[in-house]
Formats: C-alpha cells, sequence, structure tokens
C-alpha cells in the first residue's frame, strides 16, 4: 500500500511452498536450491541469512516470537503498540532518529505485527548492513520513551484501527467473527486491539510487554541479499551476541476446547452487499511433521490445504465456477482459503457475496454444497494437478523478492518450522491423493465446527452526523 | 563490512564504485531497444538467474481516449479478453473457463487493463522452452482474437454495477470521487463509471473498440527476464501475431487539463469513524522539465515516509493520523497533486489547517538545505533498491518505454537527483502549486 506505515499480516501465515519438480516442471531446469544458513549467537539468538547475489541490496529483519496471541484480556492490542513505539527512541536514538538515519543510509524500513510475532525491517544498499544492525539491536534492548509520547502514539493507533477496522464492514465481520469462533483461544482477538482496551492502555503495559518478550532467546535475525553468511554471522555477533536478557518467560497453551454445535453470527453493518463466511476448525500441521513421519492430524492438514487449492486456488476453481457463472448463479464472487500452519489453530474458510437477489443463506448452502460435492464424488487428478502447477510455478516466482524470501524465512521460524520448510511442505503436498482429498472433505466439513458469520448491509444515512468522538478520548 | 560481489545476474553492474561521497555504487542497467518491421518497439533487459520472464504490452488507448458517456470501456475491452478466444488454425476455441485452466495449467499469468494513459497487457511465465512457447501463443490468442461473448457481459455487468454501488458506501471512494470532479472537472482523467454509464456499453462497444485500438505498430513492449534478444523478438513477433499490423495514423489529440480558476470546498456529510479530507489541483505532465524538483521536493514534503514534514507535522508531533501523504500524478497530461489524510471527525478542522499551513510555507519557501541532502542521501543512496527484482525493473523499463525517456535514464537519474538546489525545488513549487486556488474535500467532519 501506497501511504500506510505499519503493516499488518493480519490473517494469512499461509505457507510458500517449496521448489519441486513434478508434471510439466521436470521438462526444464529448477533453480538450484538457495543456500539458506542458520546461526545461533552466544546469546541464543538465531540468526538466519539467505544469499542472493542479484543486486547490491538487502534486507534486514529482526522476529521476535510475540505477537496479539501473547496478550491477555484488557490489554489487547498491545503488542502492536509496542512495535509503534519501537521508533520512539533509546537513550542514544532520540524519537525520530531511526528512521532518518535508516533514510541517511538510502534505506527503506518499516514493521508488522501479526497474531504470532512482530517483525521490524529495514531494505538498504548491501554494504549498509552493519548500520542497520547497529540501529536495530539499540533498540531491541535500549528501547525508551515518555509517557507523553506514548499517549500521543496511542492516538496514531486509534486512527489506524479507525482506518482499517472500523469504517470496513468486512473487517469489523472478520473480527466479529474471531471472536465468536474462539473462545479461550487469544485468536479470538484482534491484532490492533478492541478500541475500548487501547483507550485503556497504560505505557507501563508496553513497557511490562517489551521487557518480557524482547529478550535474545525470543528473537531472529533474518538477513537476505548481496551478503556473505560468514560475515553476516560476524556483525550479528558483535551487535546482537553480547545482549543479555531475561529468561524466556513460560507461555500457557490456552489451547481452544473442542466446538461442539455451530455458531452463528449476524453482524449488521452499513453497506450495498452482504456477504457470508464459514468457518471451520481443521488440525493444523505440525512442525514435527517436516522432520519425520507426519501424523494423521498434519496428513489432513495437508490434504486439506489441496482441497482449498481445488476449491478455490486459481481462476475459475470450482466455486468460482459453480456460484458465479450460468443463469441462475447465486453468487457475485466466492471463494476458499485453509490455514496449514501457525502458532495457534487453524480454520477453513469458505466466502462468498451473494448475487442481487439472493441471499446469504443460499450461498451458505452453495458453498457447502461444493464441499459435499467433493466429499461424495472425489476430485479429478487433472485438478489436483492444476492447484499442484501453481504452487510450483510460484515457488520460481517467489525468488524474483528478497524481501518476500526473508520474510517467508521469518514467519517459519516464529511459527517453529524448520529452514527448509517449504520444500519439505511441497514434496508431503505432492503425495496427497484424490482419496486424502475427498476424505477430509467428508470428515471436516460438519455442523459441529462451524462459525457462520453473515454481514447485513444496513443502508447508508448520509444526512446523519458523524459518529461523535466516545467519551473520555483526549482532545 | 561487507563487500558485495561485482556479480549481478540480471545484468546490474557496476560502473565504477565511489562516484557518490556515500559510495553506493553507481548501477548501468543495459537496455536494449529496437522497433521491428510492424512498428512495434521492444525494450528488453536480460535477467537470466531466474528462469521466468514479465512482458508488458503498452497501447495508446488507455482511459482519457474512453468515450464520454462511456467511461472505463478501455479496462472493459481489456479485462473482457478473458472471455475466451475464437479458433485459429488448428486450436479450437476456448470458452472463459478453458481459457482460465489453460493458464492455470501452464503456471503463468496473463491479464489486460487500462490506466489513464495506457491500455495494457501483462505476462508473467516461466521460461522453459515448452511453457514459454504455449504461454505465448496463448497470450497472443486473448489478446488478438477475444470473443466477447454477449451473455458473459450481461452476467457481469450486474456483478460490476453491484459492487460499484458497495464502494460507494465507503468515506475514501465518495471522497475520493468528489475530489476528482473537482480537480479533474470534465476532463477525462476524472471520469468515473456509473451504473447508467455500464448500461451504456455494450458488447458491440467492446468489440469495436478492440478492432479499432490495438495495432501491432502501435505496441510498445517491456521485457525482464531470462530470454535473450534474438528470443525476445521472436516472443514478441509472436505475441503481436494476431493484431492488425497498421497502419497507425496518428491518434486525435486529448485536451489538456485545465488548471482551477478558483478554490472550492465541499463538505460532504457522512458517518464514519474518520473524517477523510484531501486537498489538491492538478499538478505536471510527465514530460515537465520540473519533474525531478516536484519528485525530489515531494519526497521532502509528504513522499518520504516517517521523515517527511507532512508525517512530521500531523503524526509525529500531534498524533492526528495514522497515514498522512502527498504525491504528484505525472501522465501524459497534469495528473493531480493531492495531500491526503484520515482522522477523528472532531480533528478534521485542526489537520485541513495544519496541512495548509505546512503546504503553503512550504511552496512559499522550498525545503531547508539539511532536508534536501536528507532527500538525496536516501533517494541516491537507495537507487539499487528500486531495481533490485524483475518486477521492479519492469517498472523501470515500462516508464522509459511509455514516455520516450533515453536508454540512459537510469543512468543519469542519480546525478539528475544529485544536481538539484533548494532554488530549483522551491522555483518549481512555485511554478506548479497554487495553495490558494486548490481543491478541498472533507468528508465526514461535523
Amino acid at each position: 500500500m501506497k501511504h500506510t506505515h505499519r503493516w499488518h499480516y493480519l490473517l494469512k501465515t499461509a505457507l510458500a511452498f517449496g521448489l519441486a519438480a513434478w508434471g510439466w516442471a521436470a521438462a526444464g531446469p529448477v533453480p538450484d536450491a538457495p543456500l539458506v544458513r542458520q546461526f545461533t549467537l552466544n546469546n541464543g539468538m538465531t540468526l538466519i541469512v539467505r544469499p542472493d547475489h542479484r543486486a547490491p541490496t538487502a534486507v534486514h529483519m529482526l522476529w521476535v516470537r510475540v505477537g496479539s496471541m501473547d496478550e491477555v484480556d484488557g490489554s489487547s492490542g498491545v503488542a502492536h503498540v509496542l512495535e509503534h513505539m519501537l521508533f520512539k527512541g533509546t537513550p542514544t536514538v532520540k524519537a525520530g532518529d531511526f528512521s532518518r538515519r535508516v533514510a541517511a543510509l538510502g534505506g527503506r524500513e518499516n514493521a508488522f505485527t501479526s497474531k504470532d510475532y512482530t517483525g521490524y525491517f529495514q531494505q538498504i544498499p548491501a554494504a549498509r548492513l552493519e548500520d542497520v544492525m547497529a540501529l536495530e539491536a539499540d533498540r531491541f534492548v535500549n528501547n525508551q520513551w515518555s509517557d507523553e509520547d506514548f499517549r500521543k502514539e496511542l492516538e496514531v493507533v486509534k486512527e489506524e484501527r479507525r482506518l482499517r477496522t472500523e469504517d470496513n464492514p468486512h473487517a469489523r465481520l472478520g473480527e466479529a467473527l474471531n471472536a465468536v469462533a474462539y473462545t479461550a483461544s487469544p485468536y479470538r482477538r484482534p491484532i490492533v486491539g478492541w478500541m475500548n482496551d487501547l483507550e485503556a492502555l497504560t505505557p507501563d503495559d508496553a513497557r511490562a510487554f517489551y521487557r518480557r518478550w524482547y529478550t535474545p532467546a525470543n528473537a531472529a535475525v533474518v538477513v537476505a541479499g548481496d551478503v556473505e553468511p560468514e560475515a553476516v554471522f560476524a556483525l550479528a555477533q558483535k551487535h546482537y551476541g553480547g545482549i543479555q536478557g531475561p529468561a524466556m518467560p513460560a507461555r500457557k497453551p490456552r489451547e481452544e476446547p473442542e466446538q461442539s454445535g455451530m455458531r452463528r453470527l449476524d453482524f449488521k453493518a452499513p453497506a450495498e452487499q452482504a456477504s457470508v463466511t464459514l468457518a471451520f476448525k481443521v488440525p493444523s500441521l505440525a512442525p514435527a511433521a517436516l522432520t519425520g513421519t507426519p501424523d494423521a492430524a498434519s496428513r489432513d492438514a495437508l490434504a486439506l490445504t489441496v482441497l482449498a487449492g481445488v476449491l478455490g486456488g486459481y481462476d475459475n476453481a470450482r466455486l468460482e465456477r459453480a456460484l458465479t457463472q450460468g443463469e441462475d448463479r447465486v453468487a457475485d464472487s466466492a471463494g476458499a482459503y485453509c490455514g496449514l500452519s501457525a502458532r495457534g489453530p487453524s480454520m477453513c474458510m469458505l466466502y462468498g457475496v451473494p448475487a442481487e437477489g439472493k441471499t446469504a443463506a443460499q450461498v451458505e448452502a452453495a458453498l457447502r454444497a461444493q464441499v459435499a460435492r467433493i466429499a461424495k464424488e472425489g476430485v479429478q487428478p487433472s485438478e489436483l494437478q492444476r492447484v499442484k502447477n501453481q504452487w510450483v510455478a510460484g515457488e520460481v516466482y517467489k525468488l524474483d523478492s528478497v524481501f518476500n524470501q526473508a520474510r517467508i524465512l521469518g514467519v517459519n521460524w516464529a511459527i517453529g518450522l524448520p529452514l527448509d520448510a517449504d520444500e519439505k511442505t511441497i514434496a508431503l503436498l505432492r503425495e496427497v491423493t484424490p482419496a486424502q482429498v475427498q476424505d477430509v472433505a467428508a470428515r471436516y466439513f460438519g455442523d459441529d465446527s462451524l462459525t457462520v458469520a453473515t454481514l447485513l448491509p444496513q443502508p447508508l444515512d448520509k444526512a446523519r452526523k458523524p459518529r461523535t468522538a466516545p467519551a473520555g478520548m483526549r482532545h | 563490512m561487507i563487500s558485495f560481489a561485482p556479480v549481478y545476474s540480471f545484468a546490474l553492474r557496476l560502473l565504477g564504485v565511489a562516484l557518490l561521497p556515500c559510495a553506493v555504487a553507481q548501477a548501468a542497467i543495459p537496455i536494449a531497444h529496437w522497433t521491428q518491421a510492424s512498428g512495434a518497439r521492444v525494450y528488453l533487459v536480460e535477467s537470466p538467474a531466474i528462469a521466468m520472464v514479465d512482458v508488458q504490452i503498452d497501447f495508446d488507448a488507455g482511459a482519457r481516449r474512453d468515450p464520454r458517456d462511456k467511461p472505463g470501456l478501455a479496462n472493459l475491452m481489456a479485462n473482457g479478453t478473458a472471455y475466451g478466444v475464437k479458433a485459429r488454425g488448428n486450436a479450437a476455441a476456448l470458452d472463459e473457463n478453458a481459457l482460465s485452466d489453460a493458464w492455470a495449467d501452464l503456471g503463468a499469468s496473463f491479464g489486460g487493463n487500462a490506466s489513464n494513459d495506457r491500455l495494457s497487457f501483462t505476462l508473467r511465465t516461466l521460461t522453459y522452452p515448452d511453457l514459454l512457447e504455449q504461454a505465448v501463443g496463448l497470450a497472443a490468442r486473448q489478446m488478438g482474437d477475444p470473443v466477447y461473448p454477449e451473455a458473459l457481459w450481461l452476467r457481469d455487468r450486474p456483478k460490476m454495477i453491484a459492487s460499484l454501488k458497495e464502494a460507494n458506501t465507503r468515506p475514501a471512494t465518495i471522497a475520493g470521487r468528489a475530489f476528482a470532479q473537482a480537480v479533474y472537472g470534465d476532463h477525462p482523467y476524472g471520469a468515473e463509471s456509473t451504473e447508467e454509464s455500464l448500461n451504456r456499453i455494450s458488447v458491440a462497444d467492446l468489440r469495436a473498440l478492440h478492432a479499432s485500438a490495438l495495432k501491432a505498430c502501435g505496441a510498445r513492449v517491456s521485457i525482464v527476464g531470462a530470454v535473450n534478444r534474438a528470443q525476445a523478438d521472436a516472443l514478441v513477433t509472436r505475441l503481436l501475431a494476431h493484431l492488425p499490423a497498421g497502419p497507425c495514423e496518428a491518434l486525435p489529440p486529448v485536451p489538456e487539463v485545465a488548471p482551477l480558476g478558483a478554490a472550492s470546498e465541499q463538505r460532504i456529510g457522512f458517518a464514519s469513524a474518520q473524517a477523510h479530507v484531501l486537498v489538491g489541483q492538478p499538478g505536471i505532465a510527465r514530460n515537465s522539465p520540473d519533474f525531478f524538483a516536484l519528485t525530489v521536493g515531494n519526497h521532502i514534503l509528504g513522499g518520504g515516509g516517517f521523515t517527511a514534514r507532512l508525517t512530521e507535522e500531523v503524526r509525529e508531533k500531534r498524533g492526528l493520523t495514522y497515514s498522512v501523504y502527498s504525491y504528484f500524478a505525472p501522465g501524459l497530461h497534469a495528473g493531480a497533486f493531492t495531500i491526503g489524510l484520515q482522522t477523528r471527525p472532531d480533528q478534521a478542522q485542526q489537520a485541513l489547517d495544519l496541512v495548509r499551513e505546512v503546504l503553503t510555507r512550504f511552496v512559499e519557501s522550498g525545503p531547508t538545505e539539511k532536508e534536501l541532502q536528507a532527500a538525496k542521501d536516501n533517494l541516491i543512496g537507495g537507487f539499487a533498491l528500486r531495481l533490485d527484482s524483475n518486477r521492479k525493473l519492469l517498472d523501470n523499463v515500462g516508464n522509459i518505454a511509455w514516455n520516450n525517456l533515453p536508454l540512459d535514464y537510469l543512468e543519469t537519474w542519480t546525478t539528475q537527483v544529485q544536481k538539484l538546489t533548494v532554488d530549483d525545488i522551491r522555483a518549481a513549487f512555485a511554478r506548479t502549486l497554487q495553495p490558494q486556488k486548490m481543491a478541498t474535500v472533507v468528508l465526514g467532519a461535523p
């Protein structure tokens, strides 16, 4: 996006899929597997280096394995607010100077917070790597700001919430859906935080979160681009290796109890079009599945990923074709997505926008009918091949972006997957058979683990006065 | 320090080191350019490291040439090539599903769209020989032999109208439309589709435009990827083979965007959590001699991330917004200069006053020497970041191809930035912007 500064990867910690040669890909040369190196610094911090010598640039990222899922009730949004505060200085770098110094180096920078992790990055000429490492290491351990700076930045974050969520009916629907689908899992809270929690957030909430989670054993540095791994390791030892932090706090699992009955929510918002999202709880791919023999749940997770591809993984996949074409089409758009791997639980989502004159209930029924059809009739090998072809090609295209390669390595580290997770995942997906896809379509899409969220469009009252600011807001 | 190896597989090569004080290598991107017998102009950067290629084909058939009562026609024509292709030779006709399955089977993507100036098709494919051959052949058919079945247009038009109505419930859309209207008046740059205008468009319009607007002689083809010159030349010949060769007579001129005669201010009532504020006026065309001065000046004013003046004043110092920005949109005509922000409704006036004050001061006084140096450090030091992927290179090559820029444009870019002075920037802003005559839209304020 052109103008926004802090990024969220709000929904999909989707895995990218590893390089593999099968089908037509075997016909041509496959690029050599990139040489990715992983190191552990003296203090337990992880370093991952991915050389790519196409251009004299590099990306430097600092990942912390802490996100909104590590927050507790009443302090939702603190991980993300803290991410903003990391730009507000240290004893030696005053507020705003971090950004000014990165800019002076020719760099671009930003940061992002998700449910599972927080990340900071700079894209720089490769020769400037050490400069940004020094800056990043400093704020990782010395971040410090006044209460007044905090209160000002909190207003910025509230504006961010208004922009992304409050005035976006689909974002609000998604937020409401998570809050209903999850009971105990911290995934039930929005990453940006509830507005009322933001209003009540204190500077010390953010400071405590920083002290607790920003510790070397909970962080990884990822560097990709025109660099040599050994040289990067030496720099990382110098700048990060001496940082001492508290021991990792114990994490409470807070697992989601099994759902035992359908949940429904209606969400009213000013809009023209209704929409409906069906969220089914499904198993995740266990990290161990990528280093040993996958357990049954991991095999199901892989088959569900292939199923989502058959339903919605390419233009005109099953859902689009069945729901949005023909004389009596029920939907204007439709799609599917299954989470494969994350620190928390996964869901498969089916969604659609009703066509004029059709209802959300009709779309809901049509979406479920397509899954039921696969459960009954199975899928064609040609469909499976088409889905796999997308992934193989995507693995080549993904090599074009150094930034993306670093991002994927960071995500995989954050959720506990091995460095070669992409290649291993692809290898496992290759083995998924039509019968397995049919089997998971039959087993995971019943009523009991389903949450249905429907957006009920409300007329827009253009003459109405704008909403007034809630009481208690700063002016 | 880490030294970088001077081997850049996508042909980013070092000319010399230490041309600049910060010792960032000056990069040269060799762009091969030739004109085919058909008149098609080809621009190629060889980037052999990854077995893929990106191709962009641009025509002078963008939205600025849409009939006044049928805005969006060019875009619909380009999009609508996906509705299926005719039989040709031994190749059977493909309906929309067969066509999209064929692209999915190839692991390639192809599509068309139109912006204000250009009607463009883009192809991304792997370069394994059999795949490249099939992808280029399929792209040639989709671009050259589309069928535009009436049933599909009649099916999709209501979808478009519904999504238009949905978009018109969003504060950003409504504010943006009002702003475009205020800045562009009846110039085609400000034209927007409506339910009525979509209902006026028929498949006959799509077919007629396709037949007249796309000719090989008018194509500018930009290519970045793992193909050499001979392969690229053959690729372009094949890609354009189904289009009429020509001739390409001069197209009728499109009027220029009229300057604003006076300030305007619209207050639009809206029940949203944030007010949207937009301020601006017609800016410059891409061929303006002030292009570099305004680009660098805007980087300082509101284009350069956290360090820009607007961000510093509106966000960092006062916490009034998440996002405040300014930009120029130079095209074949004077695209808008725009400042935008969103803020809690009760703060809208304060933010607007502040933005006007920052802008007026900047136009009067220009940047400080220190700000200019910081901008140069960032833009020149980070120049390589504009070129470090095939995708970014394609944007640059397409820009050179479309705007008739010299082939060494990228080599001279840092020099153009380096030589600017505070006076250059102040003078360029003073010539271009009239803060007292700007259009303002405030949506959702009390």
